[in-house]
């Protein structure tokens, strides 16, 4: 079906000149033409999207899909149903399911389950090491000839450095991407939140921003002895962010991602022990959360990421020190981006929306995230002016842990469109 | 001023004023606990759980001995003769006691926050007994009231707090009182015993013994876990026992001393000391009674 979309916005980073206000004629799934006063053909479906953005289908670079193994968290389906309500048309699966995704047929199995049962696309992160176990490589040349382009344990640090250094070393002749989990686990074992005031009022163990930063340099001193791209996954504090500017300005391939939770929430919200508050990196301060914020104003921070991490009703409603870390992300990051970036720290549409497509798209090694006349018709239709409440009930994921519950946001996702597919449509 | 909360999950969260109606009404209750006959009408026909997910035995004792004298059913339950133990959920187990339509669950727990997790789930009312290195409130009011018994007013006191303040929600729950009452609070330990950023809460931190001890009008000394020793936290008892461990000598010679039990004597406390003229250690014990009879019928009270 042919699809016309008139009067939007268009937000289309890596493309200078096909920004502001211009029609997209979709066919065959494939944009045929962006222009002015585009004519809808016979049968050809029209979208308005007056007074709303345009974007290219937002790809999110860092998603628990929970299949296999826990699919009582999340599966593909309700994970890419979730996504597309979010704006999202490509999400990266991180390997830490079960079994982990750390050989060639996990890949395919998530691939083929993507397909039959997905409804946008999803692409995986492999592991650094067999089991995430911390002590053998994987098999790198299989998993990239089976179309992975990124490796982590996410989850947990490769704590032996010389392995990591090996790690980043061979992955760079694919070239792999390594993506660094950085937690020095002895720091931060047992800990519950961020190490603090707020934790030692709470009688909660803090989990100390040294137990990152540590992590941080000595994976950026390592991809520079290995000579490697890295990417560094949700960082948290004011000491990571620096170290990455730093290192970015001697010349290192170095990138790095937020959440919308890190550049939104202090470890405040921990008062009353609400476990949607229980995320791991924690929460931290509130330099910290302007310490995100600038980074990704100034570039230092290239990627916005959810850590989509879900969980059973159940394993959420118990004891903090108890239950699980992680909180459902996919359904409120933009909004969060543009209500807390745009609207209340004034960072550029362009920014925002370059750190949820061309950038991670970048990372994963698409091609994506960009509109183009005859590239893929995955684009993400939003208004700016709706106002509207987040609802856990109302989520389509399976996970409704969230500490944004209650809170008005401003602008949402009206329509996201996937291969010339409309999969998701506000009502 | 009046108690008007269907739960106590802190001393935190309380004002002077509520702080003070209880401390006046346990003066009441503890006129009855030194009577012959001790029994009171008070709580006849309403059922209080003890739900002691975690080893106690004075804390329980005192709860269940508070509500039988004031007439009310008690019951016991604890983690090892419950089915927490077979992994039914902190949820479970409370819905349940409340669908028996007990009044009051006293909770004693290894994870803070349970208590106000409870409290928000269920309609009976909630007495924290202790919630991991939260709070400790009933030992925080015995404690109050103890003081205030011996030194009349707790305003402009020089108390210090010796020990393990980062494991400690006695500490906690002390700090927050005492400064709530006007005292002056000082607290006494190693670097690796103290949570981060204590002194925000308004107390001076000293590392070593110095003249702060010698200032303090009471000495309040905390229980050292002695696994501690093995969490990296300590090189050994020996050497804390010579740096922190306290004998007349090393406190005013007018300063009272009061622990929160069971004391690892020779450790952070000389046996004479202890059980000495100086020590309100065992007045602790029964207004601990008297503070916890005043807790249950306040909380009542508000039905």
């Amino acid at each position: 079906m042919n699809l016309l979309i008139k009067n939007g916005d268009l937000v289309n980073p890596g493309k200078p000149k096909l920004n502001g206000k211009l029609d997209l004629l979709v066919k065959q799934g494939k944009i045929a033409k962006i222009g002015e006063n585009l004519k809808a053909g016979k049968g050809c479906q029209v979208i308005d999207a007056t007074r709303q953005y345009v974007f290219p289908g937002l790809v999110d670079l860092h998603v628990h899909l929970r299949e296999p193994g826990h699919e009582y968290k999340e599966d593909i389906a309700s994970g890419t149903k979730a996504a597309a309500r979010g704006g999202f048309t490509t999400i990266n699966c991180m390997p830490n399911t079960e079994p982990p995704i750390d050989n060639r047929s996990v890949v395919e199995f998530v691939r083929e389950v993507a397909k039959a049962s997905g409804v946008i696309r999803v692409v995986t992160t492999a592991c650094i090491t067999k089991g995430r176990a911390g002590k053998e490589l994987v098999e790198m040349a299989d998993l990239y000839e089976a179309g992975v382009r990124t490796l982590s344990d996410d989850g947990d640090m490769v704590e032996d450095a010389h392995l990591m250094r090996r790690a980043l070393e061979y992955a760079g002749m694919f070239p792999l991407t390594i993506i660094s989990h950085a937690e020095v686990a002895g720091l931060s074992r047992g800990g519950d939140m961020n190490e603090g005031f707020v934790s030692t009022k709470l009688g909660l163990k803090g989990i100390p921003a040294a137990a990152e930063e540590i992590a941080v340099a000595r994976d950026i001193r390592l991809a520079e002895l290995a000579k490697a791209r890295l990417h560094l996954a949700h960082l948290s504090t004011t000491g990571s962010i620096e170290l990455l500017r730093t290192a970015q300005k001697r010349g290192l391939p170095i990138t790095g991602e937020v959440t919308p939770h890190h550049f939104t929430l202090t470890d405040e919200e921990t008062v009353g022990y609400d476990t949607s508050t229980k995320v791991n990196p924690p929460l931290r301060e509130r330099q910290d959360v302007l310490a995100c914020v600038r980074g990704i104003e100034d570039g230092t921070i290239s990627c916005i990421a959810t850590d989509h991490a879900p969980h059973a009703g159940f394993e959420k409603e118990r004891e903090y020190s108890r239950a699980p870390f992680g909180i459902s992300g996919l359904e409120t990051a933009v909004s969060l981006a543009f209500t807390e970036l745009h609207l209340k720290h004034k960072i550029p549409l362009a920014t925002i929306i370059a750190a949820l497509t061309i950038n991670p798209a970048r990372i994963l090694a698409l091609d994506i995230g960009t509109l183009a006349e005859n590239g893929p018709a995955s684009l993400t239709i939003f208004d700016p002016n709706l106002k509207w409440r987040v609802e856990p009930s109302a989520f389509l994921s399976k996970g409704k842990s969230t500490p944004f519950a209650g809170r008005e946001l401003t602008g949402r996702v009206s329509s996201t469109i996937y291969n010339g597919r409309l999969v998701y449509q506000f009502d | 001023m009046s108690f008007t909360r269907k739960d106590l999950l802190g001393i935190e969260e309380l004002s002077a004023g509520e702080i003070q109606s209880l401390l006046v009404a346990a003066v009441s209750f503890k006129e009855i606990i030194e009577r012959n006959v001790k029994k009171v009408p008070t709580l006849r026909g309403k059922t209080i759980i003890n739900l002691f997910l975690e080893p106690s035995t004075r804390t329980r004792i005192s709860f269940e001995l508070a509500g039988k004298y004031l007439s009310a059913d008690v019951i016991n339950i604890s983690a090892g003769g419950s089915s927490v133990s077979k992994g039914e959920s902190l949820l479970d187990t409370a819905k349940t006691l409340e669908a028996m339509k007990a009044d009051y669950l006293v909770v004693r727990t290894p994870f803070a926050g349970a208590p106000l997790y409870l409290a928000k789930m269920v309609k009976s009312a909630v007495i924290n007994a202790g919630d991991g290195a939260h709070e400790h409130p009933t030992q925080a009011l015995l404690d109050l009231f103890t003081i205030q018994e011996k030194f009349q007013q707790i305003r402009s006191l020089k108390v210090a707090i010796i020990g393990d303040i980062s494991h400690s929600r006695v500490a906690r729950s002390n700090i927050w009182g005492l400064l709530k009452l006007g005292a002056e609070v000082t607290l006494i330990a190693p670097p690796t015993l103290l949570p981060i950023d204590i002194e925000k809460m308004g107390v001076k931190v000293r590392f070593k013994i110095d003249d702060e001890l010698k200032k303090a009008d009471l000495v309040y000394v905390l229980r050292l876990q002695r696994e501690r020793q093995r969490g990296g936290l300590l090189p050994g008892l020996r050497e804390y026992a010579r740096l922190y461990g306290i004998n007349s000598s090393r406190i005013s010679k007018k300063a009272m001393v009061m622990h929160p039990g069971p004391l690892n004597q020779g450790i952070e406390i000389d046996d004479e000391l202890a059980y000495g003229p100086r020590s309100l250690v065992t007045d602790q014990v029964t207004n601990g009674l008297a503070v916890r009879m005043a807790v249950l019928y306040l909380l009542v009270g508000k039905k």
